[in-house]
């Protein structure tokens, strides 16, 4: 299907960018961190505590840092006036948004993995139990950021002052993620690790409803 | 062409206006007198309880005014005429009014009555972030200069918006079957007595006047707003 | 050039429209290019040479009216996809000449890519450069790579927003001439231009488009010169 493999060859050229100038990955690795540390000058990490407010904290820093990430995904269409290149080219739009949302989640997810170990030494929290399982929570989790994140940075992209626009827009739009991340993460940080399945259900009812949304707006969105 | 009554139209129009806010303002203080004295004290939260005629209502016809915007939004997308989006503005600057007076009406009545000014129960929560929604869906409009962008953007984004709205309310009320907090300001279980639900529902369709009032009345401003801009243009580029 | 494979195509403009707001970048224009015509497209900034060309490449959509494809006979045909070069280069920069002609190949589904890309880059003379990052080409290079991308699929129609703009006379020269080899091989060529140039000589025909609106047509009997000459002013 001519979808699937424009947004293939598009999601190739994404990673490849990126991994050549690794620029994205790197700051939002650091910005994370950022935060991570800061918070935890906020409150006594002792266990129970860190139990508490940890996955919270840690989520939060996660839609900072994807608001942030999130930005540069149409900008730099913008430089070249590459977008219209890829619109005279693929079949369906929609694959431009498939493989940017693709990549993004990949890469969000990617620094949260990263991270998670960091996380962990901070905040006395034990991972190693429940690692896949925090994986699973953590894919779900950045494919809501992705989606939503992906379709609001080409709404910014057209509109003034977009670097403060879009956590603007988006963070509100969030906050379902925020919670149902946060449940399903906290549970899986205890001594006895619990797989959240209906919260999992709920944030894959959120990722259907905002990608079928997209699907069907979103080449208004190129449109000029 | 014009969707816009223009002034001078005659002083038909002007009288019809007239006469209508003249029916609104009589129903509101119907409605004042009402909700101070007709409707009985609550027994446990005294007299301060009567804010709730005000509160509860304004939060639904929030709501309402917030899905008329959706209904415009997604208009404008399909049709591309203007008038959608004037109708969608009109409805979110209407709908943030009522949002306002839910979130400043609540501390008036919680704190007396509870000790606490705020509370992050399912339906605040839901306000709250409704409030941030659509003050962000009208600062992006702010922020993009041409009119057919601009309606289409926020359009979109509108629509985002309020597809959000069912979202938030399940994953807050979820949360809280989880951790429950003290059920004030009139959980879902709490009974009425039956004048105060007749007080209740007349507020409610008060406000609902109010609000089609409100939403007719910035619609014409929008449209004679975009009269006025393109007059402007044309002149310019001559 | 390469052998052609394309049916020469022409181009209906119907009644157009573009309305940006309140103001119009194009007001009803009309205009029917047959097969094989070079037309040089002349007027002021703002005149509306830009909208006219993006609504031909199926990148803008008109307020009013309808862009259309003829084949050899005059009739509205499929919507052949043209080649669009503009003043922006429509190429990533932090990719090599080779990966952005593979990449937008794929996209475009052209059978053996690779070939079709190498073909391409030694047209254009860049096989040499075609592991280098687009990033360190100078503007007359990367306006060659969006030339080799705009061919990728071997076009009936081409169109370029002010091509010259920014070259070195080299650079203008080896695009007169590449110009020269596209019309030759009956392809249909609209281009904006500004002004007289070894460029807008080639063209045979000429409009003058001025706050949307045609308003002289070497077709209709306006001089080629002063078309040109006027637009200038």
């Amino acid at each position: 299907m001519a979808l699937l493999s424009n947004t293939a060859v598009l999601l190739g050229k994404e990673l490849r960018t990126e991994f050549r100038s690794r620029e994205l990955l790197t700051t939002t690795v650091v910005f994370i961190l950022t935060i991570v540390v800061l918070f935890s000058f906020t409150f006594d990490p002792s266990v129970s505590e860190s139990r508490r407010f940890g996955p919270g904290l840690l989520w939060l820093a996660f839609l900072f840092a994807a608001s942030l990430m999130l930005q540069p995904c149409f900008l730099r269409e913008q430089t070249n006036d590459t977008l219209s290149a890829l619109r005279l080219s693929v079949g369906d739009p929609f694959a431009i948004f498939f493989a940017k949302l693709a990549a993004n989640t990949l890469f969000l997810l990617f620094t949260q993995v990263l991270l998670l170990p960091v996380f962990s030494v901070l905040y006395n929290v034990p991972i190693l139990a429940a690692f896949p399982q925090l994986v699973l929570v953590m894919f779900m989790g950045s494919l809501g950021l992705s989606v939503t994140g992906t379709a609001l940075s080409a709404i910014s992209a057209q509109a003034r002052m977009r670097e403060l626009l879009l956590p603007l827009l988006l963070l509100p739009l969030l906050t379902p993620v925020l919670i149902a991340s946060t449940e399903a993460t906290a549970a899986l940080l205890v001594p006895n690790p619990l797989m959240r399945w209906d919260w999992l259900g709920f944030l894959l009812a959120f990722d259907v409803v905002f990608l079928t949304a997209l699907w069907l707006f979103g080449e208004y969105l190129l449109e000029e | 062409m014009s969707d816009a009554t223009l002034p001078g139209d005659g002083s038909r129009e002007l009288t019809k206006k007239i006469l209508i806010a003249a029916v609104v303002v009589i129903l509101m203080s119907l409605a004042a007198y009402a909700s101070l004295f007709v409707a009985p004290t609550e027994s446990k939260m005294g007299t301060i309880q009567r804010i709730f005629y005000l509160h509860a209502p304004s939060g639904m016809v929030a709501l309402l005014s917030f899905f008329v915007c959706f209904v415009g939004n997604l208009a404008y997308v399909f049709t591309r005429k203007a008038k959608w989006d004037w109708l969608s503005v009109s409805a979110a600057e209407v709908g943030m009014a009522f949002c306002t007076v839910l979130i400043l009406t609540g501390p008036i009545w919680a704190h007396p009555v509870w000790g606490i000014w705020w509370t992050w129960d399912a339906r605040l929560t839901l306000t709250f972030v409704l409030w941030l929604l659509y003050t962000s869906y009208l600062l992006l409009r702010t922020l993009v200069e041409d009119p057919d962008r601009r309606a289409l953007i926020s359009a979109i984004y509108g629509i985002f918006a309020f597809l959000d709205v069912p979202l938030v309310y399940g994953s807050i009320r979820w949360w809280r079957t989880q951790h429950p907090q003290p059920v004030i300001m009139g959980g879902p279980g709490s009974g009425l007595e039956p004048t105060m639900r007749k007080v209740f529902w007349f507020w409610f369709l008060n406000l609902v006047i109010l609000m089609i009032f409100f939403i007719r009345e910035r619609y014409a401003l929008e449209a004679m707003r975009d009269e006025v801009q393109s007059l402007e243009r044309e002149a310019e580029a001559a | 050039m390469t052998p052609t494979s394309f049916s020469p195509t022409g181009i209906r403009f119907e009644k157009i429209d573009k309305r940006y707001g309140g103001l119009y970048a194009l007001r009803r224009v009309s205009l029917e290019i047959v097969p094989g015509e070079c037309v040089a497209l002349a007027g002021r900034n703002g005149s509306g040479k830009t909208t006219l060309l993006r609504i031909a490449a199926r990148l803008a959509r008109p307020s009013a009216g309808a862009v259309s494809f003829l084949n050899g006979r005059g009739e509205s045909g499929g919507t052949p996809a043209a080649g669009f070069v503009a003043h922006a280069t429509m190429v990533y920069d932090e990719l090599t000449a080779e990966e952005n002609l593979l990449l937008f190949a794929r996209l475009q589904g052209i059978a053996e890519p690779t070939a079709r890309a190498e073909a391409l880059l030694t047209e254009v003379g860049l096989l040499e450069r075609r592991n280098s990052l687009v990033r360190t080409f100078s503007r007359g290079m990367r306006q060659r790579v969006a030339i080799a991308r705009a061919l990728l699929n071997e076009p009936a129609v081409i169109l370029f927003d002010e091509p010259a703009t920014g070259l070195d006379p080299q650079g203008v020269s080896w695009f007169a001439q590449t110009l020269k080899g596209l019309r030759d091989s009956c392809r249909t060529i609209l281009m904006s231009v500004h002004g007289e140039s070894e460029v807008s000589s080639l063209a045979t025909r000429a409009i003058r488009l001025d706050a949307g609106s045609v308003v002289a047509d070497t077709q209709t009997g306006a001089n080629f010169r002063s078309i040109l000459a006027f637009a200038n002013a």
